[in-house]
């Protein structure tokens, strides 16, 4: 195993710079290996499964729900399915809940207590996401917090947010933007950001740069 | 008893969101997995490892970055359930940090 | 167990319990003592106060999706139709007249 490991920004650093509480995970895997209590192959089956997890898969789900009305009913019906029939693996979640946006009102998702996340779907959430100063205000300032996003929901929308405290995974649809009729799924799906999935702002209403 | 550490939903103080991404370390990508794994063979429960989190020093809590929180939650848990000992785990920290020379 | 054993269907106002009680727990405090709801039955769940100390779980609590007006949780009288919805399992709610 190197001596190296690269940080957030992809800069090799050697091992002995990180802090303690971040190299302790070098001597808990090697000393599970050892004892025979996971497999590196365990370990690299979840690394794959993680990495194989965008909010790619999500974007997917939402354009087909905005050609396909039929679609849509069963996306929200019954999400897991719905994912099965895309090829998107959502089994790991035990109970899938899709919040369907429209012109009166908006979801928004939190988990004060920690950070559940769709990650079957999304992948991992955002830091923003996991962060105190979110965890702290989205119960009470969503409209706020959807203002950092640049989001500004007018005044007759109502704004319902979930805190996520138990077994149930919330992915927000997005509200179809106008002018987008005729558009390719292809195209739809990169209107649909992965902060308008988790409800912070609607999706994009022109393809980005 | 008195709210928990991490039962922050609603408290005032809270600032503006830092929409900074950054991409996992090597050992944050580690640590998810271990813990994924642990998870996948039964080893722990995700209510466990909340828990230990949870029972967490509350400044350390405050201090540590996110995945700094879940390493010390899979050794708390993996301690309690006499699967390591936190005396092997120096010992093999020590070892390998004698190969990784000073920092 | 079928629906008829629920305690709470939907369109039932409820109360979130104020109790100080140990262990982990996913009633967040800021509920706590706050009346709502019913929105959902999601089910019956292991519970997870008892997963964490290394239990089975059992039995299996159900899980409702339960909403409060915005004003009503924070005490505020801003004119707002906004909502917070939580997640609750039936053992920390209670009924309303």
């Amino acid at each position: 195993m190197s001596d190296l490991t690269s940080d957030a920004h992809g800069h090799e650093h050697p091992k002995n710079e990180l802090s303690d509480h971040a190299k302790r995970i070098y001597a808990i895997r090697d000393l599970l290996i050892e004892k025979g209590v996971i497999t590196e192959k365990d370990i690299q089956c979840q690394i794959d499964y993680q990495e194989a997890r965008t909010p790619a898969n999500g974007a997917k789900l939402v354009a087909r729900a905005w050609v396909d009305s039929a679609f849509k009913v069963r996306f929200v019906a019954d999400p897991k399915a719905a994912c099965a029939e895309l090829g998107i693996d959502a089994t790991a979640i035990n109970e899938f809940v899709v919040l369907e946006n429209t012109e009166k009102v908006r979801h928004m998702v939190v988990c004060t207590l920690c950070s559940c996340y769709p990650r079957p779907i999304l992948g991992r959430p955002p830091d923003w996401y996991k962060s105190f100063n979110y965890r702290q205000r989205a119960v009470v300032d969503p409209r706020g917090v959807m203002r950092e996003f640049g989001f500004e929901p007018p005044d007759d929308v109502e704004v319902r947010v979930h805190d996520s405290t138990a077994d149930i995974r919330y992915l927000v649809l997005p509200l179809r933007p106008k002018g987008t009729q005729g558009w390719s799924e292809d195209d739809l799906a990169k209107l649909v950001t992965r902060d308008s999935m988790i409800g912070v702002m609607d999706a994009l209403n022109s393809l980005p740069e | 008893m008195a709210r928990g550490h991490h039962d922050i939903g609603g408290l005032p103080g809270g600032g503006p969101i830092d929409q900074a991404e950054h991409q996992l370390s090597d050992w944050e990508i580690l640590a998810d997995a271990v813990n994924q794994a642990l998870g996948a063979k039964g080893i722990k429960r995700t209510d466990e490892m909340r828990r230990a989190r949870e029972e967490m020093d509350s400044a350390a809590y405050r201090d540590m970055t996110y995945y700094e929180r879940w390493i010390a939650s899979i050794e708390a848990i993996l301690i309690e359930k006499k699967i390591l000992t936190e005396d092997e785990i120096n010992r093999k920290l020590a070892q390998f940090e004698s190969k990784w020379g000073e920092p | 167990m079928s629906a008829a054993d629920d305690k709470f269907k939907p369109g039932d106002r409820v109360k979130v319990k104020f109790e100080d009680r140990p262990g982990h727990i996913r009633t967040p405090w800021y509920i706590r003592g706050k009346t709502g709801w019913v929105e959902r039955v999601y089910g019956e769940f292991l519970n997870p106060e008892s997963l964490a100390f290394g239990r089975d779980g059992l039995p299996k609590k159900t899980l409702y999706l339960i909403a409060f007006h915005q004003g009503d949780v924070w005490g505020e009288s801003a004119k707002t139709q906004d909502k917070i919805l939580v997640d609750i399992y039936e053992h920390w709610l209670e009924p309303v007249a």
